[in-house]
């Protein structure tokens, strides 16, 4: 047993050091989540804000004009006026707007007819699928604000009927920020947990330095234990970091409790080594390595993990697969852990999932790596 | 001179090709990548579970409570008996929202008054809470329509059209977005590890003493790269409009144009991160160093004009992001040569550049 621990202890060490001298594992660990995390929070907004519309006014009335400002002072759109559609339908092909209403010619008539329908068009960009939704729905919203003030300056209708309170809990502003730094972070994580290891260990193939490990009296449970714990160290040191900058900098709230922080994070890296302890065994080649790491560990946690792709929405095939994709889990327990609380009903199962994928990559991996050469 | 990068050239793609398993590592995931994704990123929500708790047992409440259900969206619905649950079911995401009618919703309806009906959704999935919310505002418009007007039209209607992509599949979308990203991967990786790899085995030095000028191997590293990864990408086109039904509209000679010039910045880069590392773990961690940013920036997720101005203008860098407008343009909008010239010029500076700096770090590490 003394043995054993000595062995271990001497291959941590000297995974450390690797670790300490190569500065690329320390900026994968450190400056690339500051930057991931610089980039979610400052940047990328899934809020359509200052979509680029343009807005044809072929009408020269007065009711077209009070749409045309309604849209000019909307939050959502830039809008852009011009009496010419085709100018404008060109700006559309080239991408330099994404949306486009006509107010055809006799708008204003048929408005202040009453009776007759003003009709509108919306065109969007198809081509940006998700950005064509919005323009659709809050075009709607403008026109259906515009018409209601229109109304009531008319006098003729009084707050009354079915209303709808509508109220968000958990993030009442909807700051897409808090929904999406806790997936960079299941990002961060998928990356030092899968590929750093994988790497790592396809090096120690790749340059025949396994090789003089296998000539040493080390067992095949101490290595991989003795690389587990440096790199579970680092990934751990790595999310306490992120955490701390997504509270301090990004101002997240932070509502649950640090135990079941670890828990989940401890959890998750497990099985995200025991993937790429796997894959590297398996490949036993840097390239290969990195390209199924990137491919099994990144891209999933990036596209499969439900933080900015709604996973119900998926189709049902790619749904059953998303289960053994540890992301996913990661994903939803830093959600609530940011965001709710300690909701231990959802927390536990999706820990004992990881666990269990977690111990079933190992297994594999352990039967993979076998204390002989080829 | 062309011999012997013609010599090189050969030699790479055997360096590359020669292994089964980094054949195989080069063809299969990322067809699998493109198949999965295709389907998978979708911005769409459906198949939501909506819980209800419904006090009332009036006629409007019913009605509105069928509206509601019969929404396409919500695919399960939850039946609460009292309000003391809808906590416990937001909490552990049982539903993404809850529609809560009161006790006397349908009595004020009746009686003319305002009639309040709350709607809790669950704020985690900010996205996702943002189109429901949508979806919920439009039934109760609905609703009230048929209840005021008796099915009289309101005064505007609306005619919605969506070019390029009329019933707006995301796949239309997903899949020109994918041969980008997986191009860039392909490019990058290739590259990225082709001088490192030579460096960590120590073969480097066996080329260094070679006859072969700097520039010339650095030209051998730098085209079976290019012709690897526009292969691919070709092979990505056919797949995704051939079995995966992506329309393709424009023109091919204007996508492959444009891809070998986004390639050879790409390239670029990926020579520029090898020549800096020592070993190839550092070529791939600065490879992702440069890809994460990239396909963030892209405006593949995310809409580009959404981000603060500094950040737009950084994404100006981005090679990514004119290849975008470009690939979904040729597949989708069948856009004329000038629109790509104006997306293709950025990318040549940026390539002309990357190569450059390449180059001249490469020079500048093997003093």
């Amino acid at each position: 047993m003394k043995d054993h621990l000595r062995r271990m202890k001497a291959l941590i060490v000297k995974e450390f050091v690797q670790i300490l001298r190569d500065p690329s594992s320390l900026m994968i660990a450190f400056v690339l989540p500051v930057i991931l995390l610089f980039l979610y929070g400052y940047g990328v907004s899934l809020d359509a804000r200052e979509v680029k519309l343009g807005v044809a006014v072929q009408d020269q009335g007065k009711e077209a004009d009070h749409l045309a400002a309604a849209f000019l002072a909307s939050p959502y759109f830039r809008a852009h006026l011009s009496r010419d559609e085709r100018i404008l339908e060109q700006e559309l092909m080239a991408g330099r707007l994404r949306g486009l209403v006509v107010i055809p010619e006799d708008f204003s008539r048929q408005v202040e007819k009453g009776a007759g329908l003003g009709r509108l068009q919306v065109i969007a960009d198809g081509s940006e699928t998700n950005t064509a939704n919005y323009v659709q729905n809050y075009a709607q919203g403008v026109v259906a604000t515009w018409w209601a003030m229109r109304q009531r300056d008319h006098a003729v209708d009084k707050q009354s009927g079915p209303q709808l309170l509508t109220r968000i809990w958990f993030n009442p502003e909807l700051e897409s920020r808090n929904s999406l730094i806790p997936g960079a972070l299941a990002i961060i994580m998928a990356i030092i947990g899968t590929l750093l290891t994988a790497l790592v260990v396809a090096r120690e193939w790749e340059r025949g330095t396994m090789e003089a490990l296998m000539a040493t009296p080390v067992a095949i449970a101490e290595l991989i234990i003795g690389k587990l714990i440096p790199y579970f160290i680092l990934g751990m040191l790595a999310m306490l970091g992120s955490v701390a900058i997504s509270v301090v900098l990004f101002d997240l709230p932070f509502r649950g409790s640090l135990p079941a922080l670890l828990l989940s994070s401890g959890a998750f890296l497990l099985a995200a080594l025991g993937q790429g302890l796997l894959i590297s065994s398996a490949a036993k080649n840097q390239f290969i390595a990195a390209m199924v790491a990137m491919i099994t560990g990144f891209l999933p946690a990036f596209l499969l993990s439900g933080f900015i792709f709604e996973i119900a929405s998926m189709p049902p095939m790619v749904r059953a697969l998303t289960h053994i994709i540890p992301a996913r889990y990661l994903v939803t327990n830093l959600q609530t852990l940011f965001l709710v609380g300690d909701v231990w009903p959802l927390l536990l199962p999706n820990v004992f999932i990881l666990l269990l994928l977690a111990a079933v990559l190992f297994f594999l991996t352990a039967r993979k790596t076998v204390k002989r050469l080829r | 001179m062309f011999n012997r990068i013609h010599a090189l050239i050969i030699k790479e793609l055997l360096a590359l090709l020669r292994d089964k398993k980094s054949r195989i590592v080069l063809i299969v995931p990322p067809l699998i990548q493109l198949f999965i994704f295709s389907f998978a990123a979708t911005q769409e929500v459906k198949n939501q579970t909506l819980a209800i708790l419904n006090l009332d047992h009036g006629r409007p409440a019913l009605t509105l409570e069928q509206d509601f259900t019969a929404a396409s969206t919500f695919s399960e619905v939850l039946q609460l008996q009292r309000a003391e649950e809808i906590p416990a079911v937001i909490d552990q995401q049982q539903a993404i929202a809850v529609l809560w009618i009161p006790e006397d919703f349908s009595r004020d309806i009746e009686a003319g008054r305002a009639a309040q009906a709350s709607f809790i959704l669950d704020g985690r999935k900010t996205n996702a809470a943002q189109i429901v919310q949508g979806y919920a505002l439009s039934i109760l418009n609905s609703y009230r329509a048929k209840l005021i007007n008796n099915g009289q039209q309101a005064g505007v209607s609306l005619v919605s059209r969506n070019w390029f992509n009329p019933n707006l599949d995301f796949r239309w979308y997903t899949v020109p977005s994918l041969v980008c990203i997986l191009t860039t991967v392909i490019g990058l990786l290739v590259t990225g590890l082709s001088v490192a790899r030579e460096r960590e085995m120590g073969t480097f030095e066996q080329l260094l003493v070679s006859p072969l000028h700097p520039l010339e191997i650095l030209l051998g590293k730098a085209l079976p790269a290019l012709l690897v990864a526009m292969i691919e990408g070709a092979f990505i086109v056919l797949v995704g409009v051939f079995l995966l039904r992506v329309p393709f509209n424009g023109s091919l000679l204007l996508l492959f144009g444009s891809m070998a010039v986004f390639l050879l910045a790409i390239i670029g880069v990926g020579l520029f991160v090898s020549s800096l590392s020592m070993t190839q773990q550092q070529a791939v961690l600065g490879a992702f160093m440069f890809l994460v940013p990239a396909v963030i920036l892209s405006g593949f997720a995310s809409p580009i004009e959404n981000m603060p101005h500094w950040l737009q203008t950084i994404s100006y860098a981005n090679p990514l992001r004119y290849f975008m407008t470009i690939v979904r343009g040729v597949f989708l909008k069948d856009v004329s040569a000038a629109i790509v010239w104006s997306q293709t010029w950025p990318m040549a500076i940026i390539a002309c550049v990357n190569l450059c700096a390449a180059t001249w770090l490469f020079k500048k590490r093997m003093e």
